[in-house]
């Protein structure tokens, strides 16, 4: 199984330990990934905000270098990224006027042939639930894990076209696959206000807090996410968190990708649990 | 009786005076999205996050946008703490994609020099994209610290650095795309193409 990858900038710094992750899955996993050359940022969240044209032309620059490998299918693990891939996809497929315009553009041709792959689907459904379990040498047994989906992985439907949108469980059934138990909790897709972290951060916290407190209440050991902007707005900001509304959570907020490259039997260096702010270890002691 | 009609009737002439859908059309022009379909039933503003700090609510917006409000939206603060989640457009019944309005709002009111009531959120747009412009590709600890100079805050965050900077989570120096000249060509098509186009 072959795949153009496009880490995007986030896995590139905050987010070393997704893409480290990811890479020793897909190795287990015997999935092929082959870095897009000399990629460019997908612009969110600012493209869109600004510039329509822009917003699709950014993306589509990443496609137009997918076709040019021979590849027709991209993953982008940051969902973010991921959305806007397909975003230009899909409205170059649909509106003829906007792809020329992107062409002009980009100075090049787009033919439309790359299907846009989100992560957790490719596990589940290329690679399949019963390889990952046979692939599982280290079942993470007695580990609670409230799997966090966020906003772009199932919305808005039309474009993700993945799972329940209001009650999704794909990270759940792999996050069982691999031996851990997952919890029942209510902010699975709430917004985690990542976009505000940096500008309005107080008006963050108030939101990080409720999915906090949230999987705190289920009784969750660790928090299992799928997309860098989560990962680091829950895990960055517990100590201000803790400063302002009186509650040190503690939580250790983990790539679904770390935990299951710990249970292939990849080192914790591999999949790079010493990058995770909020320390991981004690929960993760027992496995 | 008459006296009625006539009195009713003027009223209504003054209510159709002018073509209160324009703004509707425009939006629906510019991103294919059909406004005047929204029977206020309030869901988006239920289900949205940022609705504890908006003044205008979304469901309002749309509301003000079927009136022809338009100076009123495009001042508004709603689209500035939009934080694009797409909840709102997920649960509309009429399957309004409300965050495409939202961007066409950001987008028309950065265009036309309208006062964005969220300054901070403008300047983070501004100077993410600056960064991808400069570079081919966000670097991140830059961007977070040109950010809190536009803010007047230099010092914002300034002990989450260290933190980061021990488990490596940032990179020194911005990684620079070996083909910049095209990401650069990229971003003056846009401008030429968008400027030929007011």
């Amino acid at each position: 199984m072959k795949y153009a990858y496009y880490p995007g900038c986030s896995l590139e710094s905050s987010a070393k330990e997704y893409d480290l992750s990811i890479r020793a899955c897909c190795q287990y996993a015997g999935v092929d990934l082959i870095e897009v050359p000399d990629w460019i940022c997908c612009g969110a969240s600012s493209a869109h905000a600004t510039s329509h044209l822009l917003s699709i032309a950014l993306p589509a620059k990443t496609l137009v270098q997918t076709e040019k490998m021979g590849l027709h299918q991209i993953i982008a693990p940051c969902i973010a990224c991921l959305t806007r891939l397909k975003v230009a996809d899909m409205e170059m497929e649909e509106h003829g006027d906007l792809k020329k315009d992107v062409e002009t553009v980009l100075e090049s041709t787009y033919k439309g042939s790359v299907r846009v792959r989100n992560i957790l689907d490719v596990f589940l459904n290329d690679v399949g639930l019963e390889k990952i379990e046979k692939t599982v040498t280290t079942p993470l047994t007695g580990l609670k894990v409230a799997c966090y989906y966020g906003c772009l992985l199932t919305r808005p439907p039309h474009i993700a076209q993945f799972d329940d949108v209001e009650n999704p469980h794909s990270m759940d059934d792999l996050m069982r696959a691999i031996g851990a138990e997952t919890v029942d909790w209510s902010f699975k897709t709430d917004c985690c206000g990542v976009s505000m972290s940096l500008a309005e951060t107080d008006v963050a916290l108030e939101l990080t807090n409720k999915v906090l407190e949230g999987a705190r209440d289920a009784g969750a050991d660790c928090v299992a996410v799928a997309c860098p902007l989560c990962q680091s707005n829950l895990d960055l900001r517990q100590k201000a968190i803790g400063n302002k509304f009186g509650v040190f959570y503690d939580m250790p907020i983990l790539y679904f990708s770390q935990l299951m490259g710990l249970a292939f039997g990849a080192t914790t260096t591999d999949v790079g649990l010493e990058k995770v702010i909020v320390n991981p270890f004690p929960v993760l002691g027992a496995i | 009786m008459r006296n009625k009609l006539e009195e009713a009737k003027n009223i209504m002439k003054v209510a159709v005076k002018e073509d209160t859908t324009a703004f509707a059309k425009e939006i629906q022009r510019k991103c294919g999205q059909d406004v005047l379909t929204c029977y206020q039933c309030r869901k988006c503003t239920m289900g949205c996050p940022m609705a504890f700090r908006m003044e205008t609510k979304v469901n309002e917006l749309m509301r003000a946008i079927q009136l022809g409000l338009r100076d009123e939206v495009l001042s508004a603060d709603t689209m500035w703490w939009c934080v694009s989640c797409e909840t709102c457009a997920t649960r509309c019944p009429q399957g309004i994609e409300i965050v495409e309005v939202m961007d066409v709002l950001r987008e028309t009111a950065i265009k036309e020099d309208y006062y964005i009531p969220v300054e901070s959120i403008e300047a983070f747009h501004k100077v993410f994209l600056r960064s991808v412009e400069a570079y081919g590709r966000l670097y991140e600890m830059g961007f977070a610290m040109d950010l809190n100079l536009m803010l007047k805050d230099p010092l914002k965050d300034a002990d989450l650095g260290p933190v980061m900077m021990a488990k490596g989570k940032l990179k020194l120096r911005p990684h620079k795309v070996k083909d910049l000249k095209s990401v650069k060509k990229l971003f003056e098509n846009v401008r030429k193409l968008e400027e030929s186009r007011v």
